[in-house]
């Protein structure tokens, strides 16, 4: 690991001008991605801004039937919320399956959405849900934030400080991981609103998207039935050793039918 | 340049400037001579370096040692009193829960952590909880029966 400047702000505004007065920062939360990056030598920071002091950034609150998030709660710490479990199930759920517990102990959601890999959980929650991502200069609808692979709307130096979530009347998440990572080789979290269906796919394609056929029809009906005429478009699916496209595309499709299935019987 | 950091290691406060790319399992092991904490792969998949910070079971291989300042440490050297073995490395040791040792730090740590979290958990549960340890020698079989006599032991102290 390349050596840096490490600096610990005690609140969002101290973050923010360390961030602007360094030459090329980077924030650490949990470092579960972060670290191992640097280890590897692909990341340099000159400085490492660690908002584990900010203690705003790890609270859990419900305001008008939304659900917010601080960037900087744990995985852990989501998978065990009793306000979790109380409002959106599957979020929690999603939460307690990620990785292992170790990593759920240190890894954030902040750091997760912000990092947007194409395999990680968060994304497909996120976007599902049509959180809101609250930085600290504005607020990002889910639909304009993950631009691309690990990629996202955030400019430099912008901080993710907490992400609102509305709730839905059922949601469920499925994924089939990786069996020794247990990141998503196809993850699917399907949303039912009053206003219509939202249903994300992460870890299949280079970055978390939605199905539109997929929500049509669920909107007609809310059934694993209503899927099986579709057809996954392997196309823009990713092709590796781990599974190639056609196969992700088939699990798309089954992993959509059994969170279906499971947000039916949450409800 | 170096940080001062502050922080209690098997009961005993340790106070040391460190450089800020240090690894905390480096800092243990080579600084503090507590090599009783593996590093199996360096890149946070084997669990062999799983250290309590603050009660939770935490790979040091993907800590800072900085990020430990002000924390309160355990590692497999601070779990026995004298020489009566902790009641989880008293389970490995009846249960034969290993074979080289290697992983033996890493599991007892998480074997803690699960008892913490469990009440009685079953062997599904336990194999579930074991995904980020791997073991290359026991095929596990030993490892899940030690930690199923661990945490009845822990919890049962605890009532
Ligand atoms: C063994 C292992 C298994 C894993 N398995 C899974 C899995 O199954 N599913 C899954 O989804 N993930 C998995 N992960 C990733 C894990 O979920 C972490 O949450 C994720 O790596 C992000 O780590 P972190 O929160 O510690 O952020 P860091 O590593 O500290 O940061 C990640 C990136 O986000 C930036 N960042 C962090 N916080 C903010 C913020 N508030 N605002 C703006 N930018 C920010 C950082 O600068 C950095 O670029 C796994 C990781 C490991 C090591
Ligand atoms: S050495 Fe830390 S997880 Fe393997
Ligand atoms: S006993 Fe050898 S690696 Fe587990």
């Amino acid at each position: 690991m390349y050596s840096f400047t490490y600096q610990k702000p005690d609140s969002v505004t101290a973050a923010r001008s360390a961030f602007e007065a360094a030459d090329d920062a980077s924030y650490l939360a949990g470092g579960m991605t972060m670290i191992p990056t640097m280890k590897q030598r692909l990341a340099m920071p000159s400085d490492l801004l660690d908002l584990s002091a900010i203690p705003d950034l790890k609270q859990i609150t419900m305001a008008d039937d939304h659900l917010v998030l601080g960037a900087m709660c744990s995985h852990h710490q989501v998978a065990m919320a009793p306000q979790v479990w109380g409002s959106i199930p599957a979020l929690a759920a999603l939460a307690g399956a990620i990785g292992d517990q170790a990593v759920r102990y240190r890894g954030t959601m902040g750091g997760s959405v912000a990092n947007n890999d194409p395999a990680a959980d968060y994304p497909g929650a996120v976007l599902a849900l049509d959180a809101t991502i609250i930085t600290d200069r504005r607020e990002i609808a889910a639909d304009d934030f993950f631009t691309g692979m690990f990629e996202t709307a955030l400019d430099a130096g912008e901080l993710i400080t907490a992400i609102r979530f509305k709730k839905p009347r059922r949601a469920a998440y499925m994924k089939f991981h990786h069996p020794a990572s247990r990141y998503a080789i196809a993850g699917v979290f399907v949303a039912e609103f009053r206003t219509g269906v939202r249903l994300a796919v992460t870890g299949a394609g280079p970055v978390v998207h939605r199905l539109d056929d997929f929500e049509q029809a669920l909107q007609k009906s809310f059934s694993p039935e209503a899927l099986e005429p579709l057809r996954v478009d392997e196309a823009a699916l990713n092709h590796d050793h781990h599974a190639s496209a056609a196969y992700r595309a088939h699990l798309v499709k089954l992993m959509a039918q059994r969170a279906v299935k499971a947000a039916g019987i949450a409800s | 340049m170096t940080y001062p950091i502050h922080l209690k290691v098997n009961g005993a406060p340790v106070s040391l400037s460190v450089e800020p790319n240090r690894l905390l399992v480096d800092l243990l092991r080579q600084t503090l001579g507590l090599t009783g904490t593996h590093v199996g792969c360096d890149t946070s998949q084997c669990g062999a370096c799983l250290v309590q910070l603050d009660g939770q079971t935490v790979k040091s291989c993907t800590l800072l040692a900085v990020q430990a300042d002000g924390c309160d440490l355990t590692t497999i050297e601070g779990l026995a009193t004298g020489d009566d073995l902790h009641p989880m490395q008293a389970a490995f040791h009846e249960h034969h829960g290993l074979q080289c040792g290697f992983c033996t730090p890493g599991m007892i740590m998480a074997g803690i952590d699960i008892a913490k979290r469990h009440e009685a958990p079953d062997e599904a549960t336990i194999r579930h909880e074991l995904e980020g340890n791997l073991c290359r020698c026991t095929g596990y079989q030993n490892i899940v029966k030690a930690i199923d006599a661990g945490v009845r032991s822990l919890n049962q102290a605890k009532a």
